[in-house]
């Protein structure tokens, strides 16, 4: 048989070869364990900080905030779940509210080309700011600390999904609207029909960066705002030299923005139908 | 293969079959505008204007299938979309049964070369969306069943709720024939439908036009890059002139009865004049152009 001269060789090499992924994990793990062992190490002969934890020790107190996320001991005193969930309503919130504007303003401005050149140094110039030096006006304007993370989070969650929908709006393939056009379809269906779903990839894309950034800002401005979430949280525990808390936090908010990130990617394969962006 | 295709009765109660309008395209000239604004001036952009049509003059009788081929570059798109109607021509005009052409419309379907299907809806809504466009009076259910009607005429059953982009490039010309069609317009217009597939699916696809103009008889203008493909489908064939300033260089008559198939299409004795005749004229243009551009 001419396939039992093959499939030995198939097999053996099979057997000795990874894939990539397998690799990829494997070098994950070698390096996670490095990077404990480093700091075990480096943290129990005092190479660093005298207040840097051992690795062992913010492991332990970290499963402690993990495994009981929903304690409730008065506002200075809430498990990490509640700090989250806090973080993350300002945070859709604030998204909520910006993306409102966005969105029908881009298809606004893309929809004509006077307007967006209109627009286009507002835009520019506001575009680049920090959302935080947004935040001493927002208190001085809304006097309410929550109201100025919610203002501070709208206008962070404006400028990515604004400028990517006024792109999508603007760069519709032109074959699309000349089947429109050839088939007589009014100025309403062509927008709902034609521009819309074929901006749709451009607009969730500008959502994706958006919420990125939002997840970002939102824990500066807790930290400056103060009175509850994640931020607030860092900060407090800070205050109280506990370095163990503030490092579980920054993981746990490392993988809820990966989480909120995800999301944002399913939903874009959702609209895109084979289109890449 | 679908036997018994009834073409559906638009709103206005237009009946079966032949479709009888006369298409008049009287001293079509295009130019296309240079830059000489100050601004262009100042950058040192400016452009002359470009002259792609000169006084094109063609009567297309009713029923007619009409190849239109020439060199590339020379204006066949531009005339294709002034009788569309996307695109003004700057002097003369189209006439549709002596009614001058403004704007797109109904009576006229297209077939584009890059399919410009909807990636974001599937076959069905494809073409659903073009009869909807066209007469939203019409029962919803209705819609479905013509669009079904010419699914199942260009033979994309089974694929009615894919998305373009799983199907491959000749499924995808089959939903813009079917897209173009089931508006049930008095004028079909194709712009190279298929230059950009593989010559086997390319076959197959001519053969399904072929089937379906048997049937629908249509008044069609046809722009192509191929001479087998013009020869194997029209009645006339319009062979136009390298631009700029393009124009009609000659008109010939393609007397082979119908139903018409490849295999034999060569047998009949004019075909290989015609075929000649039309060589000569491309590769002499061809040349033109090249030497032009060095």
């Amino acid at each position: 048989m001419a396939n039992s001269t093959i499939s030995p060789a198939l097999s053996r090499s099979k057997s000795f070869r990874l894939t990539t992924n397998q690799k990829a994990t494997l070098l994950f793990l070698a390096l996670l364990g490095l990077l404990l062992l480093f700091w075990e190490i480096g943290a129990r002969l005092k190479w660093f900080s005298p207040l840097m934890p051992s690795a062992s020790q913010t492991l332990a107190d970290s499963w402690e905030w993990i495994s009981d996320p929903f304690f409730d001991y008065g506002p200075n005193d809430k498990g990490i779940g509640w700090l989250l969930l806090t973080s993350l309503r300002r945070v859709l919130t604030g998204f909520a509210i910006g993306s409102a504007i966005a969105i029908p303003l881009g298809i606004l401005i893309g929809l004509s080309k006077v307007v967006s050149k209109a627009v286009d140094p507002f835009i520019q110039i506001l575009r680049p700011v920090s959302p935080l030096a947004w935040l001493p006006l927002g208190l001085g304007l809304l006097r309410n600390s929550e109201n100025t993370a919610l203002f501070v989070i709208a206008i962070t969650s404006i400028w990515p999904t604004l400028i990517n929908t006024r792109f999508g709006v603007q760069n519709v393939d032109s074959a699309y609207l000349d089947v429109a056009r050839t088939l007589g379809a009014s100025r309403w269906r062509t927008l709902t029909k034609v521009i819309l779903p074929s901006a749709a990839p451009y607009i969730v894309s500008g959502l994706r960066i958006s919420i990125g950034i939002a997840w970002l800002v939102i824990v500066a401005a807790e930290i400056l705002v103060g009175g509850s979430g994640i931020g607030y949280f860092v900060w407090n525990e800070w205050n109280n030299l506990k370095i163990t808390s503030i490092i579980t936090a920054i993981l746990v908010i490392g993988l809820v923005g990966l989480l909120l990130d995800r999301l944002f990617s399913i939903l874009q394969s959702w609209v895109a139908f084979g289109r890449k962006v | 293969m679908t036997n018994s295709i009834s073409i559906p009765a638009s709103s206005s109660g237009t009946a079966n079959m032949a479709s009888s309008v006369h298409l008049s395209l009287q001293n079509i000239s295009k130019v296309f505008a240079g830059k000489r604004d100050w601004m262009s001036k100042l950058q040192r952009r400016t452009s002359s204007d470009y002259v792609a049509l000169k006084d094109i003059n063609l009567e297309i009788e009713p029923n007619t299938f009409v190849s239109i081929i020439g060199p590339s570059g020379c204006g066949k798109s531009t005339l294709l979309n002034i009788v569309a109607g996307l695109s003004k021509p700057t002097e003369g005009a189209v006439l549709i049964d002596g009614m001058p052409v403004t704007k797109p419309g109904a009576d006229r379907g297209v077939v584009f070369q890059n399919y410009a299907l909807m990636p974001w809806m599937s076959v069905l809504e494809n073409i659903r969306f073009a009869i909807e466009t066209v007469d939203p009076a019409l029962s919803k259910s209705r819609q479905m069943a013509i669009a079904q009607e010419y699914i199942e005429l260009v033979g994309l059953r089974g694929a009615e709720h894919k998305h373009p982009h799983e199907l491959s490039g000749g499924m995808k010309q089959r939903v813009g024939i079917a897209r173009a069609l089931a508006i049930n317009p008095q004028i079909l217009l194709m712009d190279e439908p298929f230059g950009a597939l593989d010559a086997l699916t390319r076959g197959f696809l001519q053969d399904e036009v072929e089937r379906i103009w048997e049937q629908q008889r249509k008044t069609v203008i046809l722009i192509t890059h191929s001479i087998e493909e013009a020869l194997l489908l029209s009645d006339k064939i319009v062979m136009m002139t390298r631009g700029p300033a393009a124009q009609i260089a000659q008109i010939l008559d393609v007397p082979f009865p119908r139903p018409r198939h490849r295999e034999t299409l060569d047998q009949h004795p004019a075909y290989h004049e015609l075929k000649t005749a039309m060589e000569l004229h491309l590769s002499r243009e061809t040349r033109a152009v090249e030497a032009a551009r060095i």
